[in-house]
This record gives C-alpha cells, structure tokens and sequence, in this order.
C-alpha cells in the first residue's frame, strides 16, 4: 500500500499496516540486552541506562541476566582470550532473533592492547556483529546511537524472500564454534566462516610517510 | 626508618642470613634489601613479629625477569710486550642477570613507615626457579605470588595454591618474561609501523604469500 494512501487513511482514523511492519516494530521496540560488561566500556553502558541517558526510552528497560531471555548482546569492553569462549558461548545460548554491538575499540580490534598477549583481536572473529561503535570508550550517546542503528536494520528487514534475516533461514547456523583455550593461543583464532582477513597491502607500508600506498 | 638499622636488626636476630642492600640510584633512592631464599622465611617472620618497626602489611608483589645480558668494559693495564713495558686494553668480559626476581614492598600500619623493599632471586630462570612463599606470613600475597607464578614462571614452595591467576590453566607460557613470542596473529594491521610492522611482514613472508592475494579472496 502506498505511503500517502496509509497516511490518508491514519487520519480518518483507519490504522493499515502489514504483518512484517507490526512484527518488526514489536521487535525492535524491545530489545532486551544481556546484562554483562567487560571492562571500562562497560561503565559507559551502566551510564547509558540511567536516568541521565535513559535506554529504556527505547525499548530496552531490563538487562536480563540470563542469555535465554535476552535479544542483544553489547560487547562491552576488552575481550581477553580467557574470557572470548564465555562469550560465544553466551551468545549461542542466546535465543533468535539475536543481535550484537561490538562497542569499543576493544571489543572491535582489540584497541590499545591489540598486541596483548591476553586480548582477543576483536570479538567478530568468532561471532557476528551487527553494529560497531568506535571509541574508547564510546559516549553514552554513541551506544544511543548504535541502539537506533540497530532499531532501523530490524525495522529494514524482509520477513520473506532471499534476503530475510539469518533467524528466519533454518539452515543457516545460529550457533558459532566455541574457541577452545589451548597451550598458546585461542584454537581456532578465528571463524574463517564469519571472519576474513581485511585487504591489507603490507608490502608498501612504512615506505612513504603515511605508511599507506 | 632506616635500611641499613633494619639490615642489623635482621642479622642479630636471624643467624645465618646473608642480606644485601642494592642501591637504587634514582632520586627516590628507594634501596632495597636483597635476601637468601634460604632464610627468607625467618626473615620474614621476623620483621612482621619482632623488628621495629613491625612491618605488618605487604602492600604489593611483583617480578621482575633478568635475562642473561653481557657486559664487556675496556681496561687499561700494563704488561710485558716483548720485554717492554706497554699499555694494554684489555676488554674483560662480565655477565649478569640470568635470574628472576621477586620483589615485596612491605608497611608497617602500626608505625606508619615503609616502603621496605624486600627482593628474593632465583638460581636461573629455567629450572630452578623455586622461591619460598611468604603467603604464609603475609596472606595479602597469596593473590600476588600466583600472579608473578603466571606470568614469570617463579615457583613459590609453601604456597597454599598455587595456580595460575589470570591466564587459562593449560596455557604454557610465562608473558612477562623478555624472550615470550607472542602467537603469530600479525594478519590484519591496519596501521602497521614499528614492531608490529616487522611482525606483520614475518607473517606474510612465513605464509609465502603476498598479502594483497590474501585480501582479495
Ligand atoms: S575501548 Fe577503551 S574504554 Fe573500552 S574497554 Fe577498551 S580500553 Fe576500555
């Protein structure tokens, strides 16, 4: 139905809708995190939640602390390599739909302790993250804002045809192989499935003086 | 308080105990006291119950990784060259380090002193690496003696648990100490330079592949 006959229509009094947009507006108007936090990013969300920032006006007004009952998971801070297999784990114990914020340069690359010999290169190498936020630590009104990114993604989804959302395709994984600490490193280090190497052009770098080609 | 009436203290108390001060050459001048693992336990029992002050708090632990390093220092002396007396260099050659060491800043709260400065060495720092814990004297170490085990590699005997604190239990490593190679993950750097770029290039060059084929699948 087109959008001026639907706003006609509004104002007679007559809501028309789809069944798509009622059961993506129930979605996405409340998502409900997972309660947990992993370093200092963490206390930005914490901040984020209250009175002064408010989430919940957005639908998000409990943290549950059980991944069973939870629609988002905000990767909140450094994530060490002891701590990554919890995580994924966490997040297959989710139920779909299920969504994730990578928030921080941490929990995106690794940030300022990329080099680390504790801290896992960014959190998509083993799961799959629908919104990135940079900064470290990203302002209450970056996570906001990530939130309302979120929001419109599910809001854009197809309930039908071939591009509908992982949930609705039975035979794509919602669940994505947990790292196992071994004696050096995390194994796998990463899930090629989910996770590529970025073009890097090594070869030029560090010969002129921005280091790029 | 003073490290040289303490250091006396100590060796009218504790017989046998053979104590060092290692001067610290900074402004702080913060000295420290260097003892034998042999005795260090009495020692220890000792400034918490008997010397005064009484050094009832140990505020920190930690480790610090000694690699074997080589000095060499020109001296001039003078010898018999074919029945001639001649100045000579000489190049002496000394070595240090090769040790860990564990080092414990210690307070008395009673008194309101310290830092005292206690350090302890290990024989080398592949196999005899045991030290005697102090956890029994001081609990506030447990916690911090498991970490230097974690991360150095120093074996407290007479530790109550002693298991790795912060890395996984099946990780085999010791990260703190100087010849750790961390895992070959190099792949992607986006701002590459320095360290991290020379590692990034080993990595590429060990997987004989440049890295613009790796990108572009
Ligand atoms: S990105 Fe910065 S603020 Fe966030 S967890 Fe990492 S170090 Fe802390």
């Amino acid at each position: 139905m087109d959008e001026q006959l639907k706003n006609e229509l509004r104002r007679q009094g007559v809501v028309a809708t789809t069944l798509q947009e009622l059961y993506n507006w129930g979605r996405k108007s409340s998502i409900w995190p997972l309660n947990f936090g992993l370093a200092c990013c963490a206390i930005e969300m914490i901040a984020t939640t209250m009175a002064r920032y408010d989430l919940a006006r957005f639908g998000a007004e409990v943290f549950r602390p059980s991944p069973r009952q939870a629609d988002l998971m905000i990767v909140a801070g450094t994530v060490t390599k002891k701590m990554a297999p919890q995580v994924v784990r966490l997040y297959n114990q989710m139920a779909e739909p299920k969504y994730v914020i990578s928030m921080g340069a941490c929990a995106i690359s690794g940030g300022p302790f990329k080099q680390g010999y504790n801290v896992l290169k960014g959190i998509d190498r083993y799961i799959p993250v629908d919104v990135y936020i940079p900064g470290c630590p990203p302002r209450p009104e970056a996570l906001l804002d990530a939130f309302l990114m979120l929001q419109r993604k599910i809001d854009e989804q197809q309930l039908t045809g071939p591009d509908r959302p992982r949930h609705l395709q039975a035979e794509l994984p919602s669940e994505f192989t947990v790292p196992e600490c071994s004696e050096h490193d995390l194994t796998p280090t990463r899930n090629d499935a989910i996770w590529q190497v970025p073009l890097v052009n090594i070869s030029n770098a560090g010969k002129n003086e921005s280091g790029r080609d | 308080m003073n490290l040289e009436e303490i250091k006396s203290q100590i060796e009218a108390n504790v017989p046998g105990c053979s104590l060092e001060i290692l001067p610290n050459g900074s402004p702080s001048g913060q000295h420290s006291l260097l003892v034998d693992k042999e005795h260090a336990l009495t020692v220890a029992s000792f400034l918490r119950d008997g010397a005064s002050p009484r050094f009832d708090y140990c505020s920190n632990v930690t480790g610090v990784d000694w690699p074997l390093k080589e000095i060499s220092t020109k001296q001039k002396t003078k010898k018999l060259v074919d029945g001639v007396e001649k100045d000579v260099e000489e190049v002496i050659k000394t070595t240090t380090g090769n040790y860990l060491e564990v080092v414990y800043h210690l307070f008395s709260l009673e008194d309101r002193q310290g830092p005292l400065v206690l350090r302890m060495r290990t024989e080398d720092r592949a196999e005899r690496v045991h030290l005697p814990s102090l956890t029994p004297v001081w609990r506030s170490a447990d916690f911090q003696e498991r970490e230097v085990y974690d991360l150095f590699g120093v074996l407290f005997d007479g530790h109550p648990d002693l298991r790795r604190l912060l890395m996984w239990d099946s990780f085999t490593d010791f990260p703190m100490r100087k010849d750790y190679v961390d895992p070959d993950d190099y792949e992607y750097e986006p701002t590459a330079h320095d360290e991290v770029l020379k590692r990034t290039q080993a990595h590429y060059a060990a997987q004989g592949e440049p890295s613009e084929a790796e990108g572009a699948r």
